[in-house]
């Protein structure tokens, strides 16, 4: 299988004067389409360093990331926003929508900036809404919903336009357990049915039960990839040293809290 | 995409915008109050000498160009009359008098003499015109004619002081012709060898024997250069300073410096909106910096997001000059008429042109933040 997104040697430093810090050392991996990927870590061990590096909105000090067998390097900052809005699906830890649109103009937004609203990614873009639990929600402005309900609007508006990457950074950081349970499982599941490969970057070990393969990131540098369900399994209930953040909270066992509508 | 992202949130915000608009509207009626101020003042000033049918117009040398001031006599006429390309010259008398409405109201008016067969005298609306240069005639402005139910053969009476005593002349209307101000007060045309008589005068007994009048117009052969007539007056006419109407207007005691204060009104108002739309936008631009970095972050290039400010700026300040512009033509419509404010096309054009060029002025700040914001921003990065 061709992996959708290939990272090799990847590195980021930042520069200030004579100060330099190295937020990412070195870190290679891969992911293969219907992959959902884990990556986990304390504050400060560059996870989302990477994630902004993945979606082209940093530039690697070095290393190469290869999406789809182009190489993400060489790009023009036009060329790399042309990428962003045709090729990846981005969902933010908050501020994902824009208030003055419906939930229904938001997820239509990605059509929009792509050029492609057709009658037939209209209904697209509306089915996606319902399956994500949102039927009656469609003409809702974003302050009339809950923080969960906000996160599943992202998700379909990074869905929408049909990428191949999904990057999700930090969807369940202002959620309380049960929502954020809906959140990650509702993606997942979305990623699993589309042939997506995604990405979720969160500190809250709990949410791995659901990935596929997890990528632990300590300082900058990756410190095991794990990628056997006993492995994140694992991780998931006890949490691992040293960034367990959240030994504290409930431990889910494949949590069915949340049932998205039939198409 | 930009615009429909400018419609979205103006409509979804309407509340918000609309407190703008009013405040752009605001602007608008003060700086369309000033221009028309401007304007009428002006032409309070100068509407006289703007419908004399002249091209050029000759006072006396040392006057500096103040009508007033000059004094010019028959001599001098005939020999403009004489140089090659002056089609017709005619002497204009310029002095104030009150027009006696009835026993308990007097009007100011502008006492205008002319030579009723040659240039300045008045073009008519109706009536047959003054006769001739000894005439009881009067030709007075429509204005006054529609204010007072003055008719043509109707009798005036014009109230003038001679000597240190007030004496009244009784003429007769021959003629309306357009309003005519000159120095805020309508005009009322004799003939010159009338005006001279009726005029106000210090010393009635001393009076010379052929009029002393202020100021000659002179209409030129349209197929001669115009420049080289004028030079031609001023070399073989003694005594005499010769220009265009404009130039006189300008030199008239305190009317650049009218102009100048109305002028300097309206930009500190224009350079006020400037700053009042500079700040607003700022403000909304501020506020919005997460959600453009996210817009950004997802794929809206820079141009998408700077179109989207840009177009909100223009509509925005469109729709506030609109709301602007009817709010004062409403409120002109109550204005007294004795106001002399006074909507020209050219003095409502160019203010309403500067109105909207200030917009993207004004948004320009914004424009250039919104393109700077990072779209990292929508990480937290």
């Amino acid at each position: 299988m061709t992996a959708v997104l290939q990272v090799e040697n990847l590195s980021k430093e930042y520069k200030q004067g004579s100060l330099s810090v190295l937020a990412v050392k070195d870190v290679s991996f891969s992911i293969n389409p219907g992959e959902f990927v884990a990556i986990v870590g304390p504050s400060g061990s560059g996870k989302t360093t990477l994630l902004a590096m993945l979606a082209t909105l940093l530039t690697p000090s070095s290393g190469s990331v290869n999406i789809n067998g182009i190489d993400l390097s060489g790009m023009s900052e036009k060329q790399r926003s042309s990428y962003r809005r045709s090729d990846i699906g981005f969902t933010f830890q908050a501020n994902n929508l824009i208030p003055y649109l419906t939930v229904l103009e938001n997820v239509e937004l990605m059509l929009r900036l792509n050029k492609d609203l057709s009658i037939q990614n209209a209904q697209k873009a509306v089915a996606l809404i319902e399956r994500l639990g949102l039927a009656a929600e469609l003409h809702k402005m974003p302050n009339q919903l809950s923080g969960g309900q906000q996160q599943r609007v992202a998700i379909a508006r990074a869905l929408v336009h049909d990428p191949s990457l999904v990057l999700v950074d930090e969807p369940t950081a202002s959620l309380d357990t049960e929502r954020a349970f809906q959140v990650v499982e509702t993606f997942t599941n979305m990623i699993h049915e589309q042939n997506k490969a995604g990405i979720m970057v969160t500190h809250d070990l709990r949410m791995v039960a659901f990935a596929d393969k997890v990528i632990k990131m300590v300082d900058g540098e990756v410190q095991e990839i794990l990628d056997t369900p006993e492995q994140i399994s694992q991780l998931s209930i006890y949490g691992a040293n040293p960034f367990t953040l959240n030994k504290a909270l409930p431990i889910p066992s494949k949590p069915q809290v949340f049932q998205p509508a039939a198409i | 995409m930009p615009l429909y992202l400018t419609f979205k949130e103006i409509w979804r915000n309407r509340g918000r915008f609309l407190i703008f608009n009013m405040v752009i509207a605001l602007i608008t009626m003060l700086v369309l109050f000033v221009a028309a101020l401007g304007s009428g003042l002006a032409n309070a000033n100068r509407q006289l000498i703007d419908k004399i049918d002249a091209e050029l117009l000759a006072v006396q040398d040392n006057a500096d160009l103040s009508l007033t001031a000059s004094r010019l006599d028959e001599t001098t006429l005939k020999d403009i009359r004489r140089i090659n390309g002056v089609v017709s010259a005619g002497p204009i008398g310029l002095s104030s008098a009150a027009l006696v409405v009835s026993s308990e109201e007097k009007v100011d008016i502008s006492l205008i003499g002319v030579d009723p067969n040659q240039v300045g005298a008045p073009s008519l609306l109706s009536g047959s015109g003054l006769r001739n240069m000894r005439a009881d005639q009067v030709v007075i402005d429509e204005k006054l004619a529609k204010k007072y139910n003055y008719a043509l053969g109707s009798k005036i009476t014009i109230r003038s002081v001679q000597g240190t005593e007030e004496e009244l002349f009784s003429l007769t209307i021959v003629g309306i012709t357009e309003e005519q101000q000159y120095f805020f007060q309508p005009s009322i045309f004799v003939p010159l060898n009338t005006w001279d008589e009726i005029r106000p005068q210090a010393n009635p007994a001393a009076r010379p024997s052929r009029p002393i009048f202020n100021v000659v117009a002179v209409k030129l052969d349209p197929s001669m250069d115009s420049a080289v007539i004028s030079q031609r007056i001023s070399s073989l006419v003694d005594k005499i300073e010769i220009s265009d109407k404009e130039s006189v207007i300008r030199a008239q005691p305190g009317y650049m410096e009218q102009q100048a204060t109305i002028n300097s009104q309206a930009g500190f108002a224009l350079f006020i909106g400037m700053l009042v739309l500079g700040g607003f936008f700022q403000i909304q631009t501020l506020q919005k910096v997460p959600q453009i970095g996210m817009l950004k972050a997802i794929g809206a290039s820079n141009r998408t997001v700077a179109l989207a400010v840009f177009s909100q700026v223009i509509l925005v300040t469109l729709i506030g000059v609109l709301m602007g512009t009817l709010l004062t033509f409403g409120l002109a419509l109550g204005i007294p008429s004795n106001v002399p404010i006074r909507f020209t096309p050219q003095a409502v054009g160019l203010a309403l042109a500067s109105l909207l060029a200030i917009a993207p002025l004004g948004g320009i700040f914004s424009i250039r933040m919104a393109t700077k914001v990072e779209p990292l921003i929508a990480m937290g990065l």
